[in-house]
């Protein structure tokens, strides 16, 4: 057990899967030498060399088509994209083959790739930096995308999704890399990708997150419990896709009462399928109209105004007393 | 049935005209007043001065992330001052020497690098596009531009700027074919800094040359001495002349060199000697146009000690004025401005939330 960083587990993820597995491979702008732009790849190019962990020219497209061809080949690439923001130059790679090459060809060709992306706002960057836009892969079938929210799931996931038979999309909030630690066990551990997971019980309302707004989740439950004596049920998703309803809906159905918190944007953001499983599945339960508290509806502004777009504790709490407020 | 050459008479030339001492190649060099050549000089030492203040800046947590131009002021005020200023300026995300030869208060790209979205603001009559992050991605921009102006039979040209590692995007490529195609009077400015971020530009692309990229699309290439103004000068002004005859696009390699951090968020201890770093500080730039004007006595040592001084006074009333201005943009509905033409209904509520949390703040 060591205690780790976000940005450690997951370099000791990619460190234990390269050395289990020959056929993992480590690609992306600035992931060799450099470590990567977080450092998340640090250590490994001395390690496993340069045949495996490479740094590549400026193209993400090629990054990610290349990835596919190895995929297709049998490998198990694990390719960066620097931020999210930068994933729109390989979306085509992404949507028309990463996500359809095995339906395409009828099994022959899975694609066993992992494409990580950091994510998300709070850490003052530059425009594209910031932003939460895993709606657009979660509306693509065929792709996975797994968001962790801590040190040690993060670890967890990514050995299951380098070992995991299809595409996956891990997108890692930025914001919590070296935001704190927590014990990671050396020996090997996994998650099973699409199942989430309740990290505070209570029954008198349900909140559900992921990422990094998972912990402005688990504050508003705090405050909750100590300022109204109200205790929230609150459930990290850890997969938007496959998204695991069972747990929310199961958990709606006992309290009645649901706040979705994301920090995308509002509309079409992965909160509008929460709800809509919501409606479809414990309508009959619901004993308040479900509230959600998200990004705005515009981009992510430059980080003078970030706060203000970012959802923190207070909107979170002010929405969960809302819901608590109807009879 | 011959197997044989195609006949391809590519060249591809590399210019220079001032040395690293300051000596002229007179038959190279290109027309320029005393006047012009001043106003260069100082717009170059003024983009060094200003970027050594934003990293203070940035340093001391005043202002964010941002990517020093050190280094390659050559290459950006040597183009611009080719171009008039009805040409299109279309700028990645390192252009403030250009930005500066352009006339864009340094209290707006203080307000930038601040984090607000109004630095970003582009005034009525500039014909220059905002900064843009995603590598390459405003290269096709340029094109557009430069053939909506030879449709309405202007004579502007379009200019962008992109490093060495964009061209290895798709962008660049499909806009250079595009310009090709349809002669679209643009000027492909790429600065070869020699890195993109820890990536060496031979690690870039097994091409000898980044100009030698116009060939496979039928244009002109050349690479030019980017620390040396006046050879970015003259291809730039050459460039341009072709492209308002009607004659096309062409690419101009500038080499160059990143003196400073790729970004504030950057470590180059990590990928790149401070050795090779002396190396071409002893090229700079600023110090080499310096030695010239002094020898042609348009620049005396205490006309500089004099320029320091007002350019430091300059850089301390934009953050000034920059400061006054923050103070003035705190409202956060300020976010939903210019999403749209018009503000659509739900948009509307979400900002009077917003405006009403403010309140209870
Ligand atoms: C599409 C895209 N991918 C990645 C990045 C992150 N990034 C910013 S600058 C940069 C390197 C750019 O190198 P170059 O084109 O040589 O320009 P320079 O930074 O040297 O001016 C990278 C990878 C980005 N901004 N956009
Ligand atoms: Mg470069």
């Amino acid at each position: 057990m060591a205690e780790l960083t976000m940005a450690k587990a997951l370099n000791l993820a990619l460190t234990q899967e390269m050395a289990r597995d020959d056929g993992v491979m480590v690609l992306g702008e600035d992931v060799g030498v450099d470590g990567g732009v977080f450092r998340i790849t640090e250590g490994l190019l001395d390690k496993y060399g340069e045949a495996r962990v490479m740094d590549t020219p400026l193209a993400e497209a090629a990054i990610v088509g290349f990835s596919i061809g190895m995929a297709a080949y049998g490998l198990k690439p694990v390719c960066e994209v620097q931020f999210s923001g930068f994933g729109y130059l390989a979306m085509h790679q992404i949507e028309a083959h990463a996500a359809r090459l095995r339906w395409r060809s009828r099994g022959r060709y899975p694609v066993p790739m992992v494409v990580r992306m950091p994510y998300g706002g709070g850490v003052r960057a530059l425009e594209h930096h910031s932003e939460s836009k895993e709606a657009f892969f979660a509306h693509t079938p065929g792709l996975k995308v797994v968001i962790p929210s801590g040190p040690r799931n993060a670890r967890a996931l990514l050995v299951s999704a380098i070992r995991d038979p299809d595409p996956v999309i891990f997108m890692e909030p930025k914001r919590i890399y070296r935001a704190f630690r927590e014990h990671v066990p050396d020996d090997e551990e996994t998650l099973p990708i699409g199942e989430s997971k309740t990290v505070r019980e209570g029954g008198d309302i349900t909140l559900v997150s992921y990422g990094s707004m998972l912990h402005p989740t688990l504050q508003a439950a705090e405050q909750l419990a100590e300022q109204d004596g109200a205790e929230a049920e609150v459930i990290d998703l850890l997969s938007i896709s496959p998204l695991d309803d069972s747990r929310f809906t199961e958990s709606a159905r006992r309290t009645g009462r649901v706040v979705v918190v994301h920090e995308a944007q509002r509309s079409f953001g992965p909160g509008a399928e929460l709800i809509a499983r919501l409606v479809e599945k414990s309508f009959w339960y619901l004993e308040a109209p479900i509230a959600r508290v998200t990004g705005y509806d515009v981009q992510v502004p430059y980080f003078a105004r970030e706060a203000d777009y970012l959802p923190d504790a207070p909107r979170i709490l002010a929405a969960a007393r809302e819901v608590l407020s109807h009879a | 049935m011959p197997r044989d050459e195609i006949d391809l008479r590519y060249t591809v030339e590399r210019l220079s005209i001032l040395d690293e001492d300051g000596n002229l190649d007179e038959a190279l060099a290109p027309e320029a007043s005393d006047d012009l050549l001043l106003s260069m000089h100082r717009t170059m030492l003024l983009a060094r001065r200003f970027d050594e203040r934003m990293l203070q800046l940035q340093r001391q947590g005043r202002i964010g992330t941002f990517a020093p131009v050190s280094g390659q002021e050559a290459a950006q005020v040597g183009a611009m001052a080719a171009l008039r200023k009805d040409d299109w300026f279309v700028p990645s995300f390192r252009e403030s020497a250009a930005a500066l030869w352009r006339g864009t208060p340094m209290s707006t790209l203080l307000l930038y690098n601040a984090g607000y979205n109004e630095g970003g603001a582009i005034p009525e009559d500039s014909h220059d596009l905002p900064i843009a992050i995603p590598v390459a991605t405003q290269i096709p921009h340029a094109v557009g531009l430069a053939y909506a102006a030879r449709y309405r039979e202007t004579d502007q040209v379009a200019i962008t700027f992109f490093g060495d590692g964009a061209t290895s995007e798709g962008d660049f490529h499909e806009a250079l074919n595009f310009a090709g195609v349809f002669a679209a009077p643009t000027l492909f400015l790429c600065q070869n800094n020699q890195w993109a971020i820890s990536i060496p530009r031979e690690h870039q692309t097994q091409s000898r040359t980044l100009a030698q990229k116009a060939l496979a699309y039928g244009i002109p290439g050349i690479q030019v001495d980017g620390n040396d103004v006046l050879a970015v000068l003259a291809a730039t002004r050459e460039a341009a002349e072709r492209a308002r005859g009607g004659d096309g696009p062409t690419l101009i390699e500038c080499v160059t060199y990143r003196l400073s951090v790729h970004t504030t968020a950057d470590d180059p201890s990590k990928y790149r000697s401070d050795d090779e770093v002396e190396a071409w500080r002893a090229r700079d730039p600023i110090p080499r146009l310096q030695r010239y004007l002094q020898q042609r006595e348009l620049l005396t040592d205490d006309d500089i000690g004099e320029l320091e001084d007002a350019l430091a006074a300059e850089i301390e009333e934009a953050w000034r004025d920059t400061k006054a201005q923050m103070e003035r943009l705190d409202d956060p509905r300020n976010m939903f401005e210019h999403h749209y033409a018009e503000l659509p209904p739900y948009l509307r509520e979400q900002r009077d939330a917003v405006a009403g949390r403010a309140r209870e703040d």
